[in-house]
């Protein structure tokens, strides 16, 4: 079981939590000149990386703010976590 | 190839078991193929039987990183079905089960195939209209349902909790589903392909891509270059990875897909059933084994492990269905990682790179797909255009917006 840092309440149990997906993504605008494939890109396709994911997650049985974290899909180690609306930080990956 | 029947069996007794031939070969990889299959498991191998059977293509090789079987061919929890919402869905996994059918004859190789029925249970009034719904969809797609209410559900299974917390209102059964040992499905096809010249390389990771002027030319492996003209990927969870060495995204987020066993005992349910109130689901295998499962893990995922509170949701489900289950001990627990497209419908199709093809985004529910997933990649691959069965499942679709939503069609636990 993740124990995840919520940035305004401190360490909890990942069952308060509801993961929100990959982190980062930019809207295209505006809309009257995005085409068919760029609206597709920015719906559906995604990193899925296998190592470090930047991921948005929401405190839902917390304070219920949204953040950001940093976790490795492959170890599920969370290295950082950090306010929505800041850029990813630069983690340099541990040699494995 | 040497063929299975009760007098090899006969005659391997009196012979000590001495006779028998290993079930495929183990060679190196040459320099060159016709087409490379990436992914040793059950739609990879599926895959190399029919090139060779349906198209007459042998020069064929499936690179496999492990060994056969080993993803998560060998982690599902063996269940065939086509109890699906959509006719383009209902067509293709309806193919399946009847390919499933004939398997064993097809393969001489006894995969087990059980049709001892699917019951989804509906435990609320909404579950209930959604039974119904998809008892309907599935009378006009032309695949044979039963509707039956608690009593005659009760009849059937008499094992079931007179008083669960989540009452038991109807189920609905697919009486030509069930399951069937799935390594087998895997060794099967794998013999069969190797008995018609395609070699089953292991141990090969597929580490880069040869692709010059948007033309796949070969692939980078831990065994070395190969080159090839076409190139299939057949590899589950791990397709975002290879599709970023070759340059491109997909739709897809892996997750985790847990699954157990408990330790075995005698027969006490001869179905499978699929709890819609929690999500949850359990058959016993002809070991004695209660397999049971769940919904993924709620977050993506490379480890083949899982986590505690989905197990724990799991086991509770299970509990209040079954609660003479309470007291027994789980044997193996694990986990398998599942390609999620955003419609929970597969991808079997052409990719953005020239000669390079694409059978993905299976979720949670590839096993049962293997026959027909094997069959259609396989005519795509030969005849460079998709099969009728698959042509909805292109990748094209996500721009166009044609999307086959099983995810709230059929209720798929994901």
């Amino acid at each position: 079981m993740l124990q995840i840092n919520c940035p305004y309440c401190g360490p909890r149990s990942e069952v308060e939590f509801r993961c929100g997906g990959e982190s980062h993504i930019k809207r295209p605008g505006p809309p009257e000149d995005v085409s068919d494939a760029e609206w597709s890109e920015y719906l559906f396709f995604r990193k899925n990386p296998k190592g470090i994911h930047f991921e948005r997650w929401l405190h839902r049985f917390g304070c219920g703010r949204w953040f950001n974290i940093a976790r490795d899909t492959v170890s599920h180690e969370v290295l950082h976590e950090y306010a929505i609306d800041m850029p990813a930080p630069t983690i340099i990956e541990k040699t494995k | 190839m040497k063929r299975y029947s009760a007098l090899s069996l006969f005659r391997e007794g009196l012979n000590d078991q001495k006779g028998w031939q290993a079930a495929w070969r183990n060679p190196e990889p040459k320099s060159e193929y016709e087409v490379i299959i990436i992914g040793g498991g059950g739609h990879g191998l599926a895959t190399a039987y029919y090139l060779a059977k349906e198209h007459g293509i042998t020069n064929v090789a499936v690179l496999e990183k492990a060994w056969i079987g080993g993803g998560n061919t060998g982690r599902n929890t063996t269940v065939i079905r086509s109890n699906y919402f959509f006719r383009e869905s209902a067509e293709f996994y309806d193919f399946s089960v009847k390919l499933y059918e004939g398997l064993s004859k097809e393969l001489n190789y006894n995969i087990m195939f059980s049709q001892r029925g699917m019951w989804n249970i509906a435990q609320d009034r909404h579950g209930l209209e959604m039974l119904r719904r998809a008892a309907n969809a599935m009378g006009l797609n032309g695949v044979p349902a039963e509707f039956h209410t608690e009593t005659e559900v009760r009849r059937r299974i008499p094992l079931l909790n007179d008083a669960p917390r989540f009452p038991i209102l109807a189920g609905l059964l697919q009486s030509r589903g069930g399951t069937a040992r799935h390594d087998a499905v895997a060794w099967g096809y794998a013999r069969g392909a190797d008995a018609r010249g395609i070699d089953i390389i292991q141990n090969c990771e597929v580490t880069g891509f040869d692709i010059k002027n948007g033309q796949i030319q070969g692939v980078k492996t831990s065994k070395g270059n190969i080159k090839a003209k076409k190139v299939a990927l057949a590899v589950a969870g791990h397709t975002s990875v290879l599709a970023e060495l070759a340059g491109f995204r997909l739709p897809i987020i892996s997750y985790a897909l847990q699954a157990c066993v408990s330790e075995p005992v005698k027969p006490v349910l001869d179905t499978v059933v699929m709890a819609m109130g929690t999500g949850v689901y359990i058959s016993q295998s002809d070991k004695g084994e209660l397999v049971f499962g769940g919904g993924i893990d709620h977050y993506p995922s490379y480890a083949q492990r899982g986590n505690l509170p989905v197990m724990e949701h799991t086991a509770a489900g299970i509990v209040d269905m079954f609660p003479q289950f309470s007291r027994m001990r789980f044997l193996r627990q694990w986990a398998g990682i599942v390609d999620v497209m955003y419609d929970s419908t597969p991808v079997v199709g052409k990719s953005p790179i020239d000669g390079m093809y694409l059978n993905c985004g299976w979720g949670t529910g590839g096993f049962k797909a293997i026959p027909a997933g094997g069959f259609c990649f396989a005519h795509t691959i030969a005849q460079d255009e998709p099969h009728h069965l698959v042509t909805p499942f292109n990748l094209k679709r996500f721009e166009t917006g044609a999307l086959i939503d099983e995810a709230t069609g059929a209720g798929i636990a994901h």
